[in-house]
């Protein structure tokens, strides 16, 4: 892509202070986001694509986190090291951010009015008027009906997929360039699941956003991103656009995980399955973190940490002995 | 097998670095290692310290009236000549069996008011009003009341206090009751079987400990300091014997001439409140579910 | 409906009072299980199915209905008694490995539990047995002793199915076991599930609402919605000829991770409507885009389609052709 990314990360190593000491939770970590682009985060837990997520806005809490490398490039700054007050100028405002459980993203205590306008008095300097006109315009805008009554509800009286919508109306309020996603359906059912994400990109269509979606389902990555970043135990582990991956994946960990998930279309024995656990973020292993559970792992994935190698065409995995081997093929 | 190996070799990994971790954290508390150094100290003096000054602590010497502290008399003696320090020594023992008798009562009538409101719900709406009512009347005039009614020794002293902190521990306890029994661990007993007695003594009772342990520290200090309180109102353990309320009540008429009769003893049952309150800190903060780093 | 099913539920209704009004969890369910079989029970949140798997093993009372375990009939009369002579052979998988096994218990004593319960054994005897059920789902045998803390969801999980076992049942209701788990363990969850079932001749009721997970595991799926049984069909008919709309539209609205395969989203709107207003007419229809006259007067039954497949749809009601292919 020659395009120049609208946001890159580059080598970033994010730790949290814990009873044992220091934890690294992400280890030169890699992704970039191109404008109008919808980039898929995808692993299991401790994985690290949610504290990856949360580190773009610095929204950990600053006492028990280090950012112990790598740099978050923006609109020619690195927000590692922003002050406080560019920011908060920038969340809410160029990139914003919804999150898995509508349940407590919303304040219980204020209306849907209030949350929605807030946004837009604090980055657009609206008067009140101007702003509940917005947020009602808003409101539509997410598919919710008879907004101009819902919009004095109580969070407590919406369904959760509609919190989830007005979640969305708030991140969009300000236009923002960048929207992240970060399980933003776990939680929903599959037919409301299927609304929002369609609602998710017809609105990056209308308003020419980017999007990093956060998600364990392989599937939801297929079907609305157009890159996709592997991780796996705090490290990318490939990259490459998501009708690569799925082709042909390099890594035996994105092999595996393609594999193990029930196709709902077909019929099958037994499943195909990855032995052994996902490793703690604290647990320390020599070489390539997956190689415990790896069928394919040899001498060298033990002794040494694997680099992310470029495969061609964009397509970047952490396993030179598969990389290699595609190469005589 | 190579799924059962991994899976024992994580185990392992994962045992090592979880085992202990509550002791780990315990002892990195700063509040807690405070609290259990106070407490060890004073519990210490309580016990080994009578026996090592050997002055009878009601031996009285007119000679040696109101004497300031001194190296031989370290915290001083009072109207009757009889030293402080033996004294303060001695009413620890006391003392600090009246806080921890107060702490197991209410302790033990709390888990069992707590258990039976939280898990047989046809009795919760009696129970709580009744503990309710109790709550209504302030700690101190129920234990005054009580103490009046059952007479002047340490232990009309301690059922008063342990009446008075019951409903504040039957509180905590049914509350911890209420989580537990929508516990799937539980329904999974209950599956199998198992009837409320078994599910009660295996399942509810060993898990709503934690809150209940804490609660009773906490319980132990007010209890110190209510039976300083009481015997100052002269419903306390009556004299001669020692306790660290009725040397505070007896120095009061002194107060100016003679500061330090009241002084020590104070000091001891402030550090003991003190010290039981820092470790109930520890215990809590412990105890309670925390935001995890690892999965 | 075979005779020799083990499990008959018949017309099981069970509300709930809230706020005076009555919220109609399970509304009229009907179905079988047969021996050595898996029936998977499929819907989103408030259709029912966690609430009827709970009835089954007593975790829950019915307000109406039939229920007959192994020829025996539970009715809400009889209740507490007869499920006691049922008891042993029926077990219960719990969803959230986090709360399902007690903190303070070793992994041996969680497993055994049930075994304590119901007494009679030696403690030589009963240690060969936790010892056994270890094996028999994977987990080494120093894992006896160690705390749930010590272990991860998966394997919380194994402990779990290994408690569910102790008595030998011969029908498991699995209440979502695998929602709560990463994918590359759900694989190795269900493939234990499929062996236990294969070495002991058991039968699951999968209760799930992840549609790719239960065709991997069932031999026929029920489809619920609003706490009714909208179709019931062998797998294999269910998921490439669904009869039902909202059936279709849930096989529709799975992300799916083949590009090639993908169907042209019918994305289905509105949502689940609250069950206090009971809907006149078919629950379905004001979601449904093939809702006609009949559907918004007269609720459906359940009725044969085809062999082994029920739907209850108005338009598979003669004089009516659905319009989608058949």
């Amino acid at each position: 892509m020659a395009e120049q990314p609208l946001l890159s990360v580059e080598n970033l190593t994010v730790q949290f202070r814990s009873d044992i000491g220091w934890v690294t939770a992400i280890d030169g970590v890699d992704f970039a986001v191109h404008p109008g682009e919808c980039l898929g985060i995808v692993g299991e837990s401790g994985s690290g694509k949610s504290v990856s997520a949360l580190s773009i806005l610095r929204l950990h809490s600053p006492a028990n986190t280090r950012y112990a490398s790598g740099a978050i490039h923006y609109g020619g700054r690195d927000l590692l090291t922003l002050p406080q007050r560019r920011l908060r100028q920038i969340r809410g405002g160029e990139i914003a951010m919804i999150f898995q459980d509508p349940m407590s993203s919303l304040n219980p205590v204020l209306t849907i009015a209030d949350q929605i306008m807030e946004p837009l008095r604090q980055h657009q300097g609206l008067s009140a008027r101007a702003a509940r006109r917005q947020a009602i315009a808003l409101l539509d805008m997410v598919r919710i009906s008879d907004a101009s009554r819902r919009i004095d509800d109580y969070p407590h009286r919406l369904s959760g997929g509609m919190r989830q919508r007005v979640m969305i109306a708030i991140a969009v309020a300000c236009r923002p360039k960048l929207l992240i996603a970060d399980e933003p359906t776990t939680a929903l059912d599959v037919t409301i699941q299927s609304q929002i994400l369609t609602l998710l990109r017809d609105l990056q269509r209308e308003i020419g956003m980017s999007v990093i979606l956060i998600t364990h389902d392989l599937g939801v990555v297929a079907e609305f991103a157009q890159r996709v970043v592997v991780m796996y135990a705090g490290r990318v582990v490939e990259s490459a656009s998501v009708a690569a991956l799925f082709a042909r994946p390099m890594h035996p960990y994105t092999e595996g995980l393609i594999q193990a998930v029930p196709d709902p279309d077909e019929d099958v024995h037994r499943l195909a399955m990855i032995p052994g656990n996902i490793p703690d973020p604290s647990t320390q292993i020599a070489g390539c973190r997956f190689n415990p559970r790896c069928r394919h792992a040899v001498r060298s994935c033990l002794a040494e940490t694997p680099a992310l190698i470029d495969a061609g065409a964009g397509h970047f995995a952490r396993c030179p002995p598969r990389i290699a081997a595609g190469r005589i093929a | 097998m190579t799924d059962a190996v991994l899976a024992a070799a994580s185990t392992q990994v994962l045992a090592e670095r979880r085992r202990f971790r509550m002791l780990r954290q315990l002892a990195a508390h700063r509040s807690f290692r405070i609290g259990l150094v106070l407490v060890t100290i004073l519990v210490l003096c309580a016990i080994v310290g009578p026996m090592l000054t050997g002055i009878d602590p009601t031996a009285m010497s007119i000679r040696s009236r109101f004497k300031p502290p001194s190296a031989r008399f370290p915290f001083g003696t009072d109207q009757y000549g009889r030293d402080i320090l033996t004294r303060v020594l001695h009413g620890g023992r006391l003392s600090l069996s009246i806080g921890f008798s107060v702490a197991l009562l209410s302790g033990i009538f709390g888990a069992v008011i707590g258990m039976a409101a939280g898990y047989f719900r046809a009795l919760d709406p009696y129970v709580m009003r009744l503990m309710d009512a109790l709550m209504a009347f302030p700690a101190i005039l129920l234990a005054i009341g009580i103490g009046a009614a059952l007479g002047s020794q340490a232990s009309s002293i301690v059922v008063a206090l342990a009446v008075a902190y019951v409903p504040r521990t039957a509180r905590i306890v049914r509350a911890s009751v209420l989580v537990i029994r929508e516990m799937e661990y539980l329904q999974a007993a209950r599956v199998s079987g198992a009837g409320d007695l078994h599910i009660i003594v295996k399942h509810v009772l060993p898990n709503s400990l934690g809150p209940l342990i804490v609660q009773l520290t906490f319980v132990f200090a007010y209890a110190i300091l209510a039976e300083a309180a009481l015997s100052f109102l002269g419903i306390g353990p009556p004299p001669p014997a020692p306790s660290w309320g009725n040397i505070i009540a007896e120095g009061r008429d002194y107060s100016v001439e003679a500061w330090w009769v009241m002084l020590f003893p104070g000091l001891a049952v402030s550090l003991a409140a003190l010290g039981m309150n820092l470790l109930g800190d520890g215990l809590r903060d412990v105890l309670d579910p925390r935001l995890k780093v690892e999965t | 409906m075979s005779v020799s099913s083990i499990v008959v539920v018949r017309e099981l209704v069970k509300t709930y009072a809230v706020r005076g009004a009555l919220l109609r969890a399970v509304d009229g369910v009907s179905f079988d299980v047969r021996p050595g079989e898996t029936l998977g029970l499929v819907g989103e949140s408030g259709s029912g199915k966690s609430t009827t798997g709970r009835i089954l093993v007593g975790l829950d009372a019915a307000t109406s209905g039939s229920i007959n375990l192994f020829g025996q009939q539970i009715s809400s009369k009889a209740g507490k008694a007869a499920l006691g002579a049922v008891r042993r052979r029926l077990q219960f998988v719990f969803q959230d490995p986090q709360n399902s096994l007690n903190p303070r218990m070793r992994a041996r004593d969680a497993i055994a539990e049930p075994l304590d319960i119901a007494g009679g054994l030696t403690r030589a005897a009963r240690n060969d047995r936790v010892r056994e059920l270890l094996e028999m789902v994977g987990l080494p045998i120093s894992c006896g002793d160690r705390f749930p803390h010590e272990f991860s969801g998966g394997q919380r999980q194994r402990i779990g199915i290994a408690r569910a076992l102790a008595l030998r049942p011969e029908f498991v209701v699995c209440d979502e076991p695998v929602s709560s788990l990463d994918v590359s363990i759900q694989a190795q969850i269900v493939n234990l599930l499929l062996d236990l079932q294969e070495r002991l001749g058991l039968s699951y009721l999968f209760i799930a609402h992840d549609l790719a997970v239960v065709r991997s595991i069932s031999a026929r799926v029920a489809v619920m919605y609003a706490g009714r049984i909208v179709e019931i069909a062998p797998k294999r008919e269910l998921y490439t000829l669904p009869r039902h709309p909202y059936t279709q539209a849930l096989l529709a609205a799975v992300p799916r991770m083949r590009p090639n395969k993908a169907r042209a989203a019918a994305v289905v709107a509105g949502e689940l409507p609250s069950q206090i207003d009971t809907v006149p007419g078919c629950t379905f229809h004001p979601r449904c885009p093939f809702a006609f006259e009949r559907c918004r007067t007269e609720k459906p039954k359940l009725r044969e389609i085809a062999a082994g497949h029920l739907a209850a749809c108005h338009l598979h009601e003669p004089p009516h052709q659905p319009p989608f292919a058949n």
